[in-house]
């Protein structure tokens, strides 16, 4: 026995190359059935209020136009960009311009809309309602809407990046949903608006839907 | 509105240059504009818009210094001074951005104390929000009194900020945000949506702890004072809570709070719905009376036309789908149209539910539907579906074919690493289980090694091929593929491959010449590993060598498991120092550590659904004990090693010693394997030897100990006790242990023990050896061909009856547990409700008699169960014996 291990070296290769099913052996019949899709499907945390972990509105490149993240998931600027990557490329290809669509994945479930070329997403934990979360993003995506009076485009966004900020703000704090109709956000941004020459305010919620429609109404005649 | 923050340029420029208000922005250059902050005659426009630069740079990740931030800080709370409401607002956004230290907060808190109070609303709301999260605890004692009026303030926003605040401090201070308790009960009941959900929420964290309050709670308002749907969500949350906790104390009767879930399925609001039906499908013991309900309104969202709800019913179905499965058949139709629906993450659960539920007949369509759509979706998508198509197969071995086909078509398609090993790790555990896949799996393998380009998935192959192949019909048939991949493939692939050659030379004689012939041409080969084993092997071979003597030896030593931790391997490497005594391998210590915490890591994590049940034998001899016992001498004529228990415990978690006990059953001869764990630091056991009382057992006699020199702390050791018995008897009885053993003290600094040593023992549970021990699990693929072809003058029928159980499937396993046998197809799981079930088990019995079992379980009466059973074996007494078994257990 000992001379056969005296060349330790054929030894280590044997093990590393191929005794690696061992394992798969032992393990295969407790593993049945536990894929990404259905392990993120553990426990759900009943107790928990319903959180979201971030909200995110990118461009047609997948470039940030405003991000918040409310969890510590994501710890450095390098992580949070490489989930932007990742969600902005899954989602990609899919059309999420008449319904807002969802997807799993790394264990988290993400809502997206995409309206022009921009890229809404709102992101929960897996155990998380989802008509929840699909909720939050209605409530934000139509309150840009009405921010930006039916304009929802990059640039439009970019010139009026401080309403988005403030409209995050007021839809979600510290992961806790504070509002998600999107008139009553809209309202709350607007009376904030900058100077008195042109106030939100003045134009009520009705007109600012008409105008939104009209607009929309146009981008579909293109 | 705000205005554009950079004038804008041609409209027809801008069609066509990528634009941005904030092109080539940098931060020194904000920084330096943040001055204007200073100006005694604030611009709010002017000063808005640097906030939004400043705002814009952070959000792309830019980072202040500790120098910049603090600058920045300073010069926006000058900013309070101006009464532009805009520009207020984008002052709290900077400030929360900017997450001032203690020493800072001290500036704005007067501010925002002030802001607190306003009459402006807005105001009101934010300066809470913004001063609760830079605040600490000394501070807030302050502002205590403020918060408590704001919780109950007439205006929703303000109210909700003060909840929202008090959610966040309940985690810092939560023995201020405690004492608001009344003004919160006092919100719950408000009007506004929200501010209800707020208040339910922070309610609930406040109590969280206290049982009693919270089931107070629930009672309380399930009565119908909730109104806002992410109240009712919540307060569903909180009701499976309670059911949960209340249905472990007591038993029977109805659920309590049922209704109100139920009621909750007629919400208006999808959300509500949606939380109810998830809750109802996650209650403990869910009878079908109950999901019912639940799955029907999933079964309608499945039809909806937005994918989130698609997507949450189908989520939710697939989970009931494992443990309920007949819960869910009736949604197989709308489920089928999913599988090709636009949104993969839908069709994919779709798919894997389908699987769950399906039956043997629909194997064959759902096969033919998703050849088309596994070609479009991510491969982490396809790994689900390989694995779900993995056990649908073991589930009904008959379908191979089909399975088998469809598994090895896509092997051949594109995909990545993760991918295809998912679907050769399924071929081989396929191969392992149904015998008749053997063929037509291993042929599937070989082909994808002709074109494989990952080594590890070759190496693996090539390994399992060397096991399995020389024992097929005609081996020869393999070795083209295998010596292509010596002449084509990279050093590792060659390597492993030199080996397979090995291991069909060995098993096959006809072969060995031709096999001599290719592994002399390995000789040359460029790699000297490749070149090292083709010698090795020749040598082992041709039987000239030194080495391995005799022909027992070769096959050992290709076939045999290396069963030695890697781990424990290094280290003893590591002590080794050269010497004249050469390194002896066996010395190594075969316990790895980390073992109990992987065990309870699996079980943890297994689902307690009957998924996890699903047939697969059970590993039966395990070869690295066999191994052990056989060298020690005095084990040694015990004959074949015929089962080995799983370990079990015979002390408690986190005792001072820990020992578990492995019971090896031979023909006439029982060993115990007691594995011991010393676990603490200050102390070194010698003489360790396990006393076993076998009073209780008056068939087996002791013939032999073999005890433990030392047991240093934390490096596990085995002693072992070997019983005679009675050939072809059926000993059982109970033993109890004590472990006896002389303790030194050990200086922890140094590592060095004391020389003296005191005696000491102690107690270990009993361990029990039952009729269960003597019968190995192994299943059949097919039972009924397997039943047929047995003896039928072996069987005996028999009708038992078990008396008052609790469930019929409580009754099922009960029995299964008392004979130890592979439960066949599935059948151990019992659908919830049936009235009756045949379960189908196979085994061997000790002497190496095949049995197969058939039990019809009926219920009579209320909760009486009735069992008729069915045996038939190679041997008409060990027929007899398993009803015996029966009547006795």
């Amino acid at each position: 026995m000992v001379a056969w291990f005296g060349d330790m070296r054929i030894i280590k290769r044997t093990i590393s190359g191929e005794l690696s099913l061992l394992p798969l052996f032992l393990n295969n019949v407790k593993k049945e059935g536990t894929g990404d899709l259905e392990e993120a499907m553990g426990e759900f945390s009943k107790e928990s209020c319903p959180s979201v972990k971030n909200i995110l509105l990118l461009d047609s490149e997948g470039k940030r136009v405003a991000v918040k993240y409310f969890s510590d998931d994501w710890s450095s600027n390098a992580s949070k960009l490489a989930f932007e990557k990742s969600v902005f490329t899954k989602t990609l290809k899919t059309n999420a311009r008449s319904e807002a669509e969802i997807t799993l994945f790394d264990g988290y479930i993400v809502v997206y809309k995409f309206v022009q070329d921009l890229h809404f997403f709102v992101t929960a934990g897996d155990d998380e309602n989802e008509l929840i979360i699909a909720n939050v993003l209605q409530g934000f995506s139509d309150s840009v809407g009405l921010l930006l009076r039916g304009d929802v485009e990059k640039r439009t966004a970019l010139e009026n990046l401080d309403l988005i900020l403030l409209c995050i703000d007021e839809i979600v704090d510290g992961g806790i949903i504070l509002e998600t109709d999107a008139n009553t956000i809209a309202g709350k941004v607007a009376t904030n608006a900058v100077d008195g020459s042109a106030p939100f305010s003045e134009q009520t919620i009705s007109q600012a839907l008409a105008t939104a429609r009209e607009h929309l109404a146009r981008s579909l005649l293109k | 509105m705000a205005q554009p923050l950079v004038v804008k340029k041609d409209d027809d420029l801008d069609e066509e240059e990528y634009y941005s208000p904030f092109l080539g922005i940098e931060k020194g250059a904000v920084l330096q504009e943040a001055r204007v902050f200073h100006d005694p005659q604030l611009d709010a426009r002017r000063c808005c818009q640097v906030i939004t630069k400043l705002l814009y740079l952070l959000n792309q990740g830019d980072t202040f210094t500790k120098v910049e931030a603090t600058e920045v800080f300073f010069a926006t709370t000058k900013l309070f001074q101006s009464k532009d409401a805009g520009l207020r607002r984008m002052v709290y956004l900077m400030i929360k951005e900017l997450s001032p230290s203690a020493d800072e907060v001290i500036i704005v808190t007067s501010s925002l104390m002030k802001d607190m109070n306003s009459k402006t609303d807005m105001y009101r709301a934010n300066a809470i929000r913004v001063l609760c999260r830079i605040i600490d605890s000394t501070l807030l004692t302050q502002i205590e009194r403020y918060l408590k009026q704001a919780i109950v303030d007439k205006n929703p926003v303000v109210a909700s900020a003060a909840l929202v605040s008090g959610i966040y401090l309940l985690q810092t201070s939560p023995e201020v945000v405690k004492r608001w308790s009344n003004e919160v009960q006092e919100a719950v009941q408000s009007r506004a949506a929200l501010v209800q959900f707020h208040a339910l929420a922070l309610l609930h964290q406040i109590r969280q702890n206290d049982r009693l309050a919270v089931s107070k709670l629930v009672t309380s308002l399930t009565r119908g004072s909730v109104r806002s749907p992410l109240a009712q969500c919540l307060l569903i949350r909180y009701t499976s809570q309670v059911i949960r906790e209340s249905s472990m104390n007591s038993q029977g009767g109805d659920r309590p709070f049922f209704d109100f879930l139920e009621s909750c399925l007629r919400n208006k609001a999808e959300m509500v719905i949606l939380e109810a039906a998830r809750a109802i499908t996650e209650l403990n013991g869910v009878t079908s009376r109950e999901l019912t309900p639940a799955i029907t309104v999933l079964q309608l969202f499945l039809s909806s036309s937005k994918p989130v709800l698609r997507f949450a019913a189908v989520r939710t179905l697939n989970k009931v789908a494992s443990t309920h499965p007949l819960a869910v058949t009736n949604c197989n139709i709308d489920m089928e149209s999913l599988i090709s629906d636009q949104n993969r993450s839908i069709a994919t659960l779709a798919i894997t539910t389908l699987l769950k539920t399906g039956n043997e007949s629909s194997v064959d369509r759902l096969m033919k539907q998703m050849t088309n759509f596994m070609s479009d979706i991510a491969d982490e998508f396809k790994i689900v579906v390989v694995e779900a198509i993995r056990s649908l197969c073991l589930k009904f071995p008959l379908k191979y074919r089909s399975l088998m086909n469809f598994l090895s078509n896509i092997l051949r398609e594109e995909g990545g690493f993760e991918y295809k090993k998912a679907i050769v790790d399924s071929i081989i555990i396929l191969i392992r289980d149904i015998p008749d896949a053997k063929e037509s799996g291993l042929f599937h393998l070989c082909e994808f090694i002709e074109d494989c380009e990952f080594t590890y998935l070759s190496t693996q192959i090539l390994h399992f091929l060397g096991n399995e192949g020389p024992k097929t019909s005609d081996p020869s048939k393999y070795i083209r593929y295998i010596y292509n991949r010596v002449i084509l493939e990279n050093a590792t692939v060659r390597a492993s491959a030199v080996s397979t050659l090995a291991k069909f030379g060995a098993l096959v004689d006809s072969l060995k010449p031709r096999i001599f012939v290719l592994l002399r041409r390995c000789l040359f080969d460029g790699d000297d590993e490749v070149r090292d084993r083709a010698t090795l092997y020749l040598k082992l071979l041709g039987g000239e060598a030194t080495v391995g003597e005799t022909e027992k030896d070769v096959n050992e030593f290709l076939f045999g498991s290396f069963d030695i931790p890697l781990v424990n391997l290094e280290t003893s490497l590591r002590n080794y120092e050269p010497s004249e005594a050469p390194f002896d391998i066996s010395s190594v210590s075969l316990e790895t550590k980390s073992q109990p915490l992987a065990e309870k890591k699996t079980t943890g994590k297994k689902p307690t659904g009957p998924a996890s049940a699903l047939s697969g034998p059970v590993p039966t001899v395990d070869a690295s004990y066999e191994k052990l016992l056989s060298s020690i001498p005095e084990f040694a004529g015990f004959g074949k090693l015929f089962k080995s228990s799983a370990p079990v415990e015979l002390t408690e978690a986190e005792t001072e010693y820990s020992v578990n006990v492995v019971k090896h059953i031979y023909d006439g001869h029982v060993v115990l394997q007691y594995n011991c764990t010393n676990t603490i630091p200050e102390q070194l056991l010698e003489e360790v030897v396990v006393f076993v009382d076998a009073s209780e057992a008056d068939e087996f006699s002791e013939v032999a100990t073999k005890s433990l020199r030392s047991l240093p702390y934390d490096s596990p050791g085995q002693t072992f006790v070997a019983f005679e018995k009675l050939e072809g008897v059926l000993a059982t009885g109970k033993f109890s242990n004590i472990l006896k053993f002389i303790v030194k003290e050990v200086d922890p600094s140094t590592g060095e023990a004391d020389d003296d040593g005191v005696e000491d023992e102690y107690q270990l549970e009993d361990l029990e050896i039952t009729s269960a021990d003597y019968m190995l699990k192994v299943g059949v693929s097919n039972f009924r061909n397997a039943w047929e072809s047995m003896d039928p003058e072996s069987e005996r029928v028999d009708e038992y009856g078990l008396g008052a159980r609790e469930s019929l499937a409580e009754a099922v396993s009960a029995v299964i547990g008392i004979l130890g046998m592979q439960p066949c197809e599935g059948t151990d799981v019992v659908p919830s409700n049936s009235r009756s079930h045949t379960c189908l088990l196979s085994g061997v019995f000790i002497g190496n008699v095949k049995v197969l079992v058939r039990l019809s379980f009926g219920l009579s009466g209320p909760k009486e169960v009735a069992m008729k059973l069915a045996v038939r074996s190679d041997d008409p007494e060990i027929s007899d014996k398993i009803h015996e078994i029966v009547a006795n257990g």
